[in-house]
């Protein structure tokens, strides 16, 4: 029996002003796949992550969501979406944390998208989970810039995503709250098979959840799963010398 | 009582536009307006019918320039804020004939709206003030990150007209009150007010419009009482309730 990928990802070509950003990606994932994007900076890892969610559109190829093609994609409420922190708002919106995560909602619901009294036990599970409830009627502008990432992957998390999609998660989180969080991704991927994509330069971490690994740069440089990895000798050429052992040591 | 109506309706439209940092838009589309009257003074028909059509299609111009031109939203606004007040000067000068007409659209007169006018404008905000209580989610996922809005499948594109189509109209609207010069005030100065205090988003767009309230109904009793200018005042008044929140704004937060 076959089953639709999560993600899949046909000869994938991007250019911006004639300047070549992706070429020629290709990988697809299954659903309950956890995969960690990595790259050096420029290498087009948000750009993939735009062209996936149809926010830039690609120079070729083809992109399906659960099946369907991105442009013609309408279960946008199945995508928990995280951008980069920096520069996705206003850091004075004077919006309050309850405010900002119902706006996850709105991909749930059909003109007029109205939040209702029904819809505060989500927003009240998340926040809980998120650990952020007692902040809730705070000013999203008055918060550190850990506690903001928790309202934004709150508001990723909220309507339950089948596939969540993460540019780099935890850039601002504290060391235990980073601890926290990568669990309760690896919870919500192994228990209720959340296909889970991030970006992310933290490799150490990654290598502990990750079930696939692509290693972008400007094409795919390596695509795989974490042993297959581990097992080849290219390491030391893309993350450095005592890669094998920050990596791999951790996935064991 | 209109001026009521489009306070509220410009300080509801206003706290979208001024946290896409898009606050001159409302300038730019007024000048536009100007260029819109004098259209309609030169032809001989009621100069708003002949601004609505001219401001919607300028607003979506501004749009269009910042998506397809690659140019920035404040070069964008000053293109066609130019265009329009070039082309109102131009027809004025052929014409020669209607500067008393058109002086009263530039510095407006809340104080002589016609019954007529009244009806038609409350009744025109409460159209607008659905059109954004309709979308109200919508507009407030573009405003706070136009890129998440875009991945959770609202069509950012079609909001943002919506967006500058509204504030086309609403600029006509008020052009009677407070005059084409002084419009983007009634659009910027109360949700400006507002943020200085508030403590979320609607809360925001509450003050605001109480502020624009006030400042139109102190504006015009003022006016009255002093024979002042009813536009001039308005504006004022809108500045000192700025200053008044600025300081109390402080003072909460020590």
């Amino acid at each position: 029996m076959s089953t639709i990928d999560a993600l899949s990802v046909h000869d994938l070509s991007f250019q911006y002003n004639a300047t070549e950003i992706l070429s020629d990606i290709s990988f697809h994932l299954q659903v309950g796949d956890y995969l960690g994007i990595v790259g050096p900076n420029g290498s087009g890892k948000s750009t993939l992550i735009k062209l996936t969610l149809g926010l830039l559109l690609p120079s070729k190829g083809v992109i399906k969501i659960f099946g369907t093609k991105t442009a013609d994609f309408v279960d946008w409420h199945k995508i928990g979406y995280l951008p980069q922190r920096i520069n996705s708002f206003n850091p004075h919106f004077p919006a309050t944390v309850r405010e900002v995560v119902a706006l996850g909602l709105l991909s749930t619901k059909s003109n007029p998208r109205r939040i209702t009294k029904n819809d505060e036990k989500a927003i009240n599970n998340v926040l809980e989970l998120t650990e952020i409830l007692d902040i809730k009627n705070k000013l999203i502008g008055e918060l550190s810039g850990g506690q903001q990432q928790r309202v934004l992957i709150a508001r990723a998390l909220i309507n339950e995503p089948a596939l969540l999609i993460l540019d780099e998660p935890t850039t601002a989180l504290d060391p235990e709250a980073r601890e926290k969080f990568f669990s309760t991704l690896k919870d919500l991927n192994e228990h209720k098979k959340v296909t889970v994509i991030i970006i992310t330069h933290d490799i150490g971490t990654i290598g502990k959840y990750a079930s696939r690994l692509l290693y972008l740069d400007k094409q795919v440089v390596f695509y795989g799963g974490f042993d297959d990895f581990c097992e080849s000798n290219d390491m030391a050429s893309y993350f450095g010398e005592y890669s094998q052992h920050i990596i791999c040591h951790r996935h064991d | 009582m209109a001026g009521s109506f489009i306070a509220i309706l410009c300080a509801t439209l206003g706290t979208f536009l001024v946290l896409r940092r898009f606050s001159l838009i409302g300038d730019g589309l007024a000048h536009v307006t100007f260029g819109g009257v004098a259209v309609g003074l030169f032809l001989n028909v009621y100069p708003i019918y002949a601004a609505v059509p001219v401001a919607m299609i300028s607003s979506l111009g501004i749009l269009k320039l910042v998506e397809k031109a690659r140019v920035y939203g404040d070069a964008a606004i000053g293109i066609v804020s130019s265009l329009g007040i070039a082309c109102g000067i131009l027809l004025a000068s052929v014409s020669g004939g209607f500067n008393i007409d058109l002086f009263s659209y530039l510095f407006g007169n809340i104080l002589a709206i016609s019954n007529a006018e009244v009806i038609s404008s409350i009744f025109l905000s409460l159209i607008l003030m659905s059109v954004i209580w309709y979308y109200y989610h919508e507009l407030l996922s573009i405003t706070f990150d136009e890129e998440s809005a875009r991945a959770s499948g609202i069509k950012t594109k079609t909001i943002n007209g919506i967006l500058v189509l509204l504030t086309s109209l609403t600029v006509v609207l008020a052009m009677r009150v407070v005059g084409i010069m002084l419009i983007s005030s009634l659009l910027i100065l109360p949700p400006v007010t507002a943020l200085q205090i508030a403590r979320g988003f609607k809360m925001t767009i509450v003050i605001a419009s109480v502020s624009g309230v006030l400042s139109i109904i102190l504006g015009i009793f003022f006016s009255l009482v002093f024979d002042l200018p009813s536009g001039a005042t308005i504006v004022i008044l809108n500045f000192l309730l700025f200053v008044c929140s600025f300081v109390y704004g402080r003072l909460l937060v020590k």
